[in-house]
């Protein structure tokens, strides 16, 4: 298998603490890897230690990249939520284009294609001329999700993307998602929902304290004495005719 | 936005002409353009050439430079309240200015004050970078700015406040107001080569202000070298305004009011705006040299003040335009 993003032994240290904590992994096309743990784990660490954007040892194919290439392989969606001005939507969704470009040029009729599949697949026409300052937050967060997919590399990282989104929002995103792995592409996501996570994540990793202590498919990861150890937690899991169900009960803490 | 760049150069055309033609010698329009193309032995070619030409001259490239850098800094620093100014440059090379006029080396030769104000522009520059590194990030460069145009202004009050001649205190007080009068060809000479060099740097610029509106990790993701154009920002912004400082003295608003005011009509696009910046910098410059003329002809109103108060008030009224947009 030709592995999209191969992490080798990835350490991230906060002064002599390490967030991210030897992880290995190694994600193929067609998957869609939710990325779950609580709070400080080191989930957005990783992904930033992954992409270069954060001193690290240890290695990652997409780090070790000169930073033009790694824009064409690997597109990211932090976590901040970031419009400057009132650029309009169609024009922050273009942003993605950028590493593709040539010196100073303009956008071709490829990238405007780009651009329109982004904005189809994110259900953002009626928004296409608006200031992107003027949406509400989830709002944002779709143009931000739809300049990512724009940017059409192989390898899509977003960083909590459907946090704020309405629960339709939600689903609709992870499908694409979905989707974009299914047509031979990566998606590496992190989330706090692990409901959705269950449903749409081809492969789930668990990260707790820096380490990925649990890496398979959701039903052999959700088990209840993980869910117990690193997130406290009592939930219902089943399998129904509507797919994998997961609903968090109580907290054990 | 299709029609805003040609009306903008037709804008900076018009008002270079103006510039051309306004003054105390009573001259026709043709005769005046004919004295500057051609040396017919007038003291009017001599005048055009040498009075009105660098003046006009200079206008041009001190808005261009000062609007261009505001734009790149505004975009950088994602801050509609930076201006050019914030690395502490201007301030330095006030300094400078200030040290060759009450040494009376500013006497001794045409050159001796914007060669003084480059140095020590060059001087805050270096010190800025060794303070914010070339990797630093946007914050420790507006401290460093700040900190490095504090220890600037107070240097400068310390020349003034020990300045035992108060001829030179007046003339320091008065140069530090700005001004385009009575410069040469030489000033222009001095800072076109500077201010063309940081023009074309900030030029390269435009596509990572563009993606830096996305937040700095999503750019640096985009393929933007974040260090790359950090470094070349400073370095840009050092060179138009230092030598912009150096030849006119210190000239606000300009570089925070013109990016405000075009940014709407370029789709709040940062790349587009570099460029309507340095047009909009021209045409502001160039018409508030030419009210300074007319306004009051034998007073010697200088440049900085006007600029302050078409400045502020036209500030304090975007102010009240976008009040709403801030809430």
């Amino acid at each position: 298998m030709t592995a999209l993003l191969a992490l080798h032994d990835l350490s991230v240290h906060r002064g002599s603490r390490p967030v991210v904590d030897h992880v290995s992994l190694r994600v193929g096309p067609g998957e869609c890897v939710g990325l779950i743990g609580p709070n400080g784990a080191g989930k957005t660490s990783l992904l930033r230690a992954a992409l270069g954007l954060l001193a690290h040892q240890g290695q990652s194919n997409i780090a070790d990249l000169p930073a033009h290439a790694r824009a064409r392989q690997a597109a990211w969606m932090p976590q901040s939520r970031e419009i400057a001005w009132g650029i309009d939507v169609e024009a922050v969704i273009a942003l993605g284009r950028t590493p593709w470009l040539p010196r100073g040029g303009r956008l071709r009729p490829e990238d405007r294609a780009a651009v329109d599949r982004a904005i189809r697949r994110m259900k953002l026409e009626s928004f296409r001329h608006r200031p992107a300052n003027h949406l509400s937050g989830g709002e944002q967060a779709r143009v931000l999700i739809a300049r990512a997919l724009a940017q059409e590399t192989p390898l899509l990282m977003a960083d909590e993307p459907i946090a704020g989104l309405d629960p339709a929002a939600q689903i609709t995103t992870m499908e694409v998602f979905g989707r974009i792995a299914a047509e031979g592409k990566a998606v590496v996501v992190s989330l706090h929902d692990l409901g959705l996570a269950a449903r749409h994540c081809t492969r789930l990793v668990m990260l707790d304290r820096g380490r990925a202590v649990a890496d398979g498919a959701p039903g052999a990861v959700l088990t209840p004495e993980r869910l117990e150890e690193v997130f406290a937690l009592r939930a219902f899991y089943s399998r129904s005719a509507d797919g994998p169900i997961f609903q968090p009960l109580e907290s054990l803490r | 936005m299709s029609r805003l760049m040609p009306l903008l150069t037709l804008g900076v055309a018009a008002l270079f002409l103006a510039s051309l033609l306004i003054g105390p010698a009573p001259v026709g329009v043709l005769d005046s353009l004919s004295a500057l193309i051609l040396d017919d032995g007038t003291p009017m070619t001599l005048v055009m050439r040498e009075i009105r030409l660098p003046r006009a001259l200079l206008a041009v490239i001190v808005g261009a430079s000062l609007g261009m850098a505001g734009a790149a800094m505004q975009g950088y620093l994602r801050n509609p309240l930076a201006e050019p100014g914030l690395i502490g440059v201007s301030a330095s090379a006030a300094l400078g200015a200030v040290i060759a006029l009450q040494t009376g080396l500013a006497a001794a030769f045409t050159l001796a004050l914007p060669l003084t104000a480059l140095g020590t522009a060059l001087l805050g520059v270096l010190l800025l970078l060794a303070l914010a590194g070339p990797r630093g990030a946007s914050l420790t460069l507006i401290l460093a700015g700040i900190a490095i145009s504090a220890l600037a202004g107070a240097l400068l009050s310390l020349v003034l406040n020990l300045s035992p001649n108060p001829f030179a205190t007046s003339e320091i007080v008065f140069w530090m107001m700005g001004s385009l009068a009575d410069r040469s060809m030489t000033h222009v000479w001095l800072a076109l080569p500077l201010s063309v060099l940081g023009w074309l740097m900030l030029a390269t610029l435009g596509r990572g202000l563009d993606a830096l509106t996305l937040g700095e990790d999503a750019a640096q993701a985009l393929g933007i070298r974040l260090t790359r154009l950090r470094l070349t920002l400073v370095i840009a912004t050092a060179s138009v305004v230092g030598a912009a400082t150096a030849v006119a003295g210190a000239i606000g608003f300009v570089g925070l009011v013109v990016p405000h005011i075009l940014r709407p009509l370029v789709g709040a696009r940062p790349s587009r705006l570099l460029f309507a910046s340095a047009l909009g910098g021209a045409v502001l410059v160039l018409a508030a040299d030419i009210a300074v003329r007319l306004i009051l002809p034998d007073r010697d109103l200088k440049l900085g003040v006007v600029m302050a108060l078409i400045g502020a008030p036209l500030f304090l009224h975007l102010i009240y335009k976008t009040r709403k947009e801030f809430a």
